[in-house]
């Protein structure tokens, strides 16, 4: 089966309905298991005490802001390369999952930020990138809802997504552009040396992966409501020409 | 409950605070996905039955 057929919304509505259920439940499982192994059985930071626990959310928060920008990316290159419509409603439907992501993780580090820097907010390279981030990710909603014709919209808003994604990228590697500023490099390594510790590490992997497939559920129920609401649309239309 | 410590305030409010953005898509997610379905449903029908 080619990846194509998907583009067909009858091919897309058939295969994914039996996929919600399974990623729903699935990220519930992972996000229950990660968070209770991080809050309730693992200790407590030498240096950051307590609050290392706002890791678990933090860190596949800020993970998947930038991701679902990826995602976003994909569908807006495949709408304007081959002009399928699922993939633009693909793209409409990853922006209020990934928006609500990227204001978790500026949540989460402003509260974080508070007792470990002295400051809720500083305009350190990658707070002030995911700042920008999230307000592409504003900008992008509001345009997709300003245009009332669909495929002026999804071009309009695949050219913003091509420009946010300079944002998305600094968000992840500013800290390695500019070393200054508060935030530290990634937590998170291939590099054993650089890596947090197993204890911490383990529990973050099974909530990263629990945001990961709860994305990905969140995504196909939005898109799926995306194409009823154009099915609607075409109906309503043509009641009223009747 | 572990011991928070002087950190209690700090942690509590960033998981109440993540957990409601959650619900809140989730919900949102699922309202819009239920009235989508049941608007193009009743749309369905009228046109079936002329």
């Amino acid at each position: 089966m080619s990846l194509w057929s998907f583009a067909n919304p009858a091919k897309f509505m058939k295969v994914t309905a039996p996929l919600v259920p399974a990623l729903s439940g699935l990220s519930l499982l992972l996000l229950v298991i990660g968070l209770v192994w991080g809050f309730f059985f693992t200790p407590d930071d030498y240096r950051q005490g307590s609050t290392v626990k706002i890791f678990y959310l933090h860190v596949p928060a800020a993970m998947m802001a930038i991701n679902a920008w990826g995602a976003m990316l994909l569908g807006s290159l495949i709408w304007l390369i081959r002009r399928h419509h699922v993939s633009a409603l693909v793209a409409k439907a990853a922006a209020p999952v990934g928006v609500t992501m990227t204001l978790i993780a500026l949540l989460t580090g402003a509260i974080w930020g508070q007792p470990m820097w002295g400051t809720w907010w500083a305009w350190d390279p990658r707070l002030t990138s995911f700042l920008i981030l999230f307000l592409f990710y504003l900008g992008y909603m509001a345009l997709w809802t300003a245009i009332d014709d669909p495929d002026t919209a999804a071009d309009l808003t695949s050219i913003l997504c091509l420009v946010g994604s300079v944002f998305a990228v600094l968000s992840r590697y500013a800290v390695n552009f500019w070393n200054q500023g508060l935030h530290q490099g990634a937590s998170l390594s291939l590099d054993k040396e650089k890596n947090v510790a197993d204890i911490f590490f383990y529990p973050v992997l099974v909530t990263m992966a629990g945001f990961v497939l709860l994305f990905l559920a969140l995504v196909l129920v939005r898109t799926r409501t995306e194409i009823r609401l154009r099915r609607l649309h075409a109906l309503q239309l043509r009641e009223r020409m009747a | 409950m572990p011991d928070l410590g002087k950190y209690a305030f700090e942690v509590t409010a960033a998981y109440a605070g993540s957990f409601a953005l959650l619900g809140a898509i989730v919900f949102a997610s699922w309202s819009r996905s239920r009235k989508a379905r049941r608007d193009l449903a009743a749309a369905e029908g009228r046109r079936r039955n002329g």
